[in-house]
């Protein structure tokens, strides 16, 4: 028999109890796909890239939390977004930074990039980018400053000797396509090591936490672009593969790029997102004044996602 | 659309089986889309016999209202009613007898030589009404408007634990067959469609074995939630869709679920109104899940015991399938017409979540069956701007509930949806 004093519960439906991941654990788990590229920074830079990230990781989460409390809301630090903003943007600078310029990117990214706009959900732009971009422009012999790997001196990266016409193809930078994938080039200390970030993006894909649209159509694009312009001389002969492993194209394309809240909801949307990172990526790159291009595409095209998102509608039933 | 987690095994393999006579049945006077029966043919103190007309009404949409039991009318007034809280209802109680009002026949051959007016008119006298969820009066559906040529049996049944329709495929395949030529005979429907999930092999089998006319098709459609609504099955067998704001007759298809389809065969060809049909009564807290074929106006609470007894004190109980079912909050709620199922879920089946702010994944967009954006409604209708959410075709929702089911947000966006829709709806009958 029933027991009457058991009180029932009610609720509009679905009553299905679904085990999907949540936006905490989505945060945590690319958090924890970006690992592998943390632990082969620390071998290629040193310990001081380790700081780097901590600084970062732990000043976001702080940042975050402080604003928080001054606005009278909720802490929502345990969600992990805060974290991970914060290790993404320690990944997007060289090692050799003072650590309080990793505190002032994280304030940029954390207070104005993402609370101002009103927190988790509401930002425009990709957090961790903006505070880059900041910094880039406010300290940028800072930001481009690149320890060598594996030594204490310092080095140029190899998109910066190409755009300076220093070196015109790889191996006049002295190196292969294996040290672009295992990370032996200057660069920030998350771009470099391109197998650890794979390694990370399949698990992604594995969770099913971001699919192919965006860094599939990114990636593309910037091959076959810079097959056709990526050499100076001639057409139709850039060294595509050169131009996907370099820079941080692979953290952008797999890590940033995707960050839901800053790309279409659409996957139609995703693939002209993913595109136009491409192109933007590449016209910096050949006929813009930076040597890198990743950051400015990403967060110019996160600046036309409402467009994207009312042209791109998907298609309704039974609407002609 | 999705895959859900389908917990069809709690009595996928029970064979229907009987509920026992309940002592009194609560028969509300509404079970149906449309008026509600406002002639009450019955007075208090009266005897009826099971299977007699107790109310119906005059003109519009309605539809008769039959005594599931032989008894005393012991009130007739306001009782608990499984989706409007309460409604007025007769309330009967039993003599034990079950003396029926009319005789069982065979007419199977005769009702071939039967006009379609005069089908319509058994189909309307039975009180039957459409089993798929919307309760619309089946008579007046098999009487379109516009010329129909096309029918499709709606055997999908795509809600999780409910297994009704295919226990029904299952067990009583000629009788449906049967149904389906009154059906077809009444439409004069020219091609034919049999709607099946592949979760459903053994109904697939037996109806590809059955001894069919040649034009009549059988589509089998991948498992996948929410298969099963009209506009889905349309669109999976005709690779056409009922257009913005129209009905399936204006692009010339009826669609009937199978337990519709029975209920009319029961009718037609045996002469049995409509006051019995068979529900899926399940949960992990029940020691016998069952396929049941019960007499409208039982309560959940007799249902329930006929199940039990109880392992685990149920902590919601859900009229319906789970994903858009109706959860109940009085158990003493009868069960009525449209009624597919009784789903109880334990203390862990039920989890308070927290809603959090839309992180924009898309997820929403993508599977909407539909081609909504759920979580763009959400946020305009946050806003109260229901202008915006109509803009973005609220409207059309057909309240599935796949956006709320998947959403890592937590987001409440079929219920946010379902107020806006109701709003909007006030806003213009007030006009």
């Amino acid at each position: 028999m029933l027991n009457n004093s058991n009180k029932l519960k009610v609720s509009v439906s679905p009553h299905l109890v679904n085990k999907r991941l949540l936006t905490p654990q989505i945060m945590w788990l690319v958090t924890l796909s970006l690992l592998p590229a943390g632990v082969a920074s620390v071998f290629i830079f040193g310990l001081r890239s380790l700081w780097v990230i901590l600084v970062g990781c732990i000043s976001a989460a702080l940042i975050e939390a402080v604003i928080q409390k001054l606005r009278g809301q909720k802490v929502t630090i345990s969600d992990g977004s805060a974290v991970m903003t914060g290790l993404l943007l320690a990944y997007n600078l060289p090692s050799g930074v003072p650590l309080w310029l990793v505190v002032v990117g994280c304030f940029v990214a954390i207070a104005i990039a993402k609370q101002a706009f009103g927190g988790l959900g509401r930002n425009i732009f990709n957090p961790a980018l903006v505070g880059r971009v900041f910094l880039l422009s406010a300290w940028p012999t800072y930001m481009t400053t690149f320890i060598k790997p594996f030594d204490t001196i310092t080095q140029a990266t190899p998109l910066a000797l190409m755009k300076q016409e220093k070196i015109s193809n790889l191996s006049e930078a002295g190196i292969n396509y294996m040290d672009l994938l295992i990370g032996n080039r200057g660069g920030c200390i998350g771009e470099v090591c391109i197998i650890a970030l794979i390694l990370g993006a399949i698990y992604l894909f594995y969770k099913k936490i971001i699919t192919w649209h965006i860094p599939l159509t990114y990636l593309v694009t910037v091959g076959i672009f810079s097959w056709i312009f990526g050499l100076k001389s001639a057409l139709f002969s850039g060294d595509f593969i050169f131009h996907i492993l370099s820079g941080g194209l692979i953290l952008g394309a797999f890590f940033m790029a995707t960050d839901y809240v800053t790309s279409p909801l659409t996957q139609k949307g995703q693939i002209i997102f993913g595109i136009g990172c491409g192109l933007l990526t590449c016209v910096i790159r050949f006929w813009g004044g930076y040597p890198e291009g990743v950051s400015y595409a990403i967060l110019m095209m996160n600046m036309i996602v409402p467009l994207i998102d009312r042209w791109v509608k998907p298609k309704r039933y039974g609407v002609k | 659309m999705i895959k859900l987690s389908e917990h069809k095994e709690l009595t996928e393999h029970n064979l229907i089986r009987k509920a026992k006579l309940p002592s009194k049945v609560h028969i509300p006077l509404i079970q149906h889309f449309g008026k509600p029966c406002d002639k009450v043919l019955v007075k208090l103190n009266d005897f009826v016999k099971t299977g007699q007309m107790i109310a119906t009404s005059e003109g519009g949409v309605f539809s008769p209202i039959h005594a599931s039991i032989s008894g005393k009318i012991i009130s007739i007034t306001d009782c608990p009613h499984p989706l409007l809280g309460r409604a007025k209802a007769v309330v009967i109680e039993s003599d034990g007898e079950d003396e029926k009002i009319y005789d069982l026949i065979n007419r199977n051959d005769e009702v071939q030589a039967y006009s379609a007016e005069k089908i319509r008119e058994i189909i309307f006298n039975a009180g039957i009404v459409g089993l798929g969820g919307a309760g619309f009066p089946t008579h007046i559906k098999l009487k379109p408007p516009k010329p129909v040529d096309t029918f499709i049996l709606n055997g999908v049944e795509c809600e999780p634990y409910l297994n009704v329709d295919y226990r029904l495929m299952l067990e009583r395949t000629e009788e449906i067959i049967l149904g389906m030529k009154i059906i077809i005979k009444v439409l004069g429907a020219k091609n034919v469609y049999i709607a099946i999930e592949d979760n459903k092999k053994e109904a697939i089998e037996l109806f590809r074995r059955a001894n069919l006319p040649s034009n009549w098709i059988i589509v089998v459609l991948k498992t996948r939630y929410p298969q099963g609504g009209e506009k889905q099955v349309i669109k999976s067998c005709l690779n056409r869709e009922v257009p913005q704001g129209k009905m399936p007759f204006d692009i010339g298809v009826v669609v009937n679920n199978v337990g519709t389809v029975y209920a009319i065969y029961e009718a037609v060809c045996k002469n049995k109104p409509f006051y019995e049909k068979v529900i899926t009564v399940a949960g992990r807290g029940l020691t016998n899940s069952s396929n049941l074929e019960v007499r409208l106006g039982m309560s959940i609470r007799d249902l329930i015991d006929e199940c039990g007894p109880i392992k685990e004190e149920p902590r919601k109980v859900v009229m319906g399938g789970p994903m858009m079912g109706i959860a109940q909050y009085n158990l003493d709620a009868p069960i009525i017409k449209g009624t597919s199922g009784i789903i109880l879920f334990g203390k862990d089946e039920v989890v308070e979540v927290q809603e959090r702010f839309c992180i924009k994944c898309g997820e929403c967009v993508t599977h909407c069956p539909i081609g909504l954006e759920p979580g763009m409604i959400s946020l305009a209708i946050a806003k109260d701007r229901l202008d915006l959410a109509q803009e973005y075709g609220v409207m059309d929702c057909i309240e599935c509930g796949l956006c709320s089911y998947i959403c890592p947000a937590n987001r409440n966006l079929v219920q946010a949806i379902k107020y806006a829709k109701q709003k909007i709806e006030d806003k213009r009958t007030k006009k």
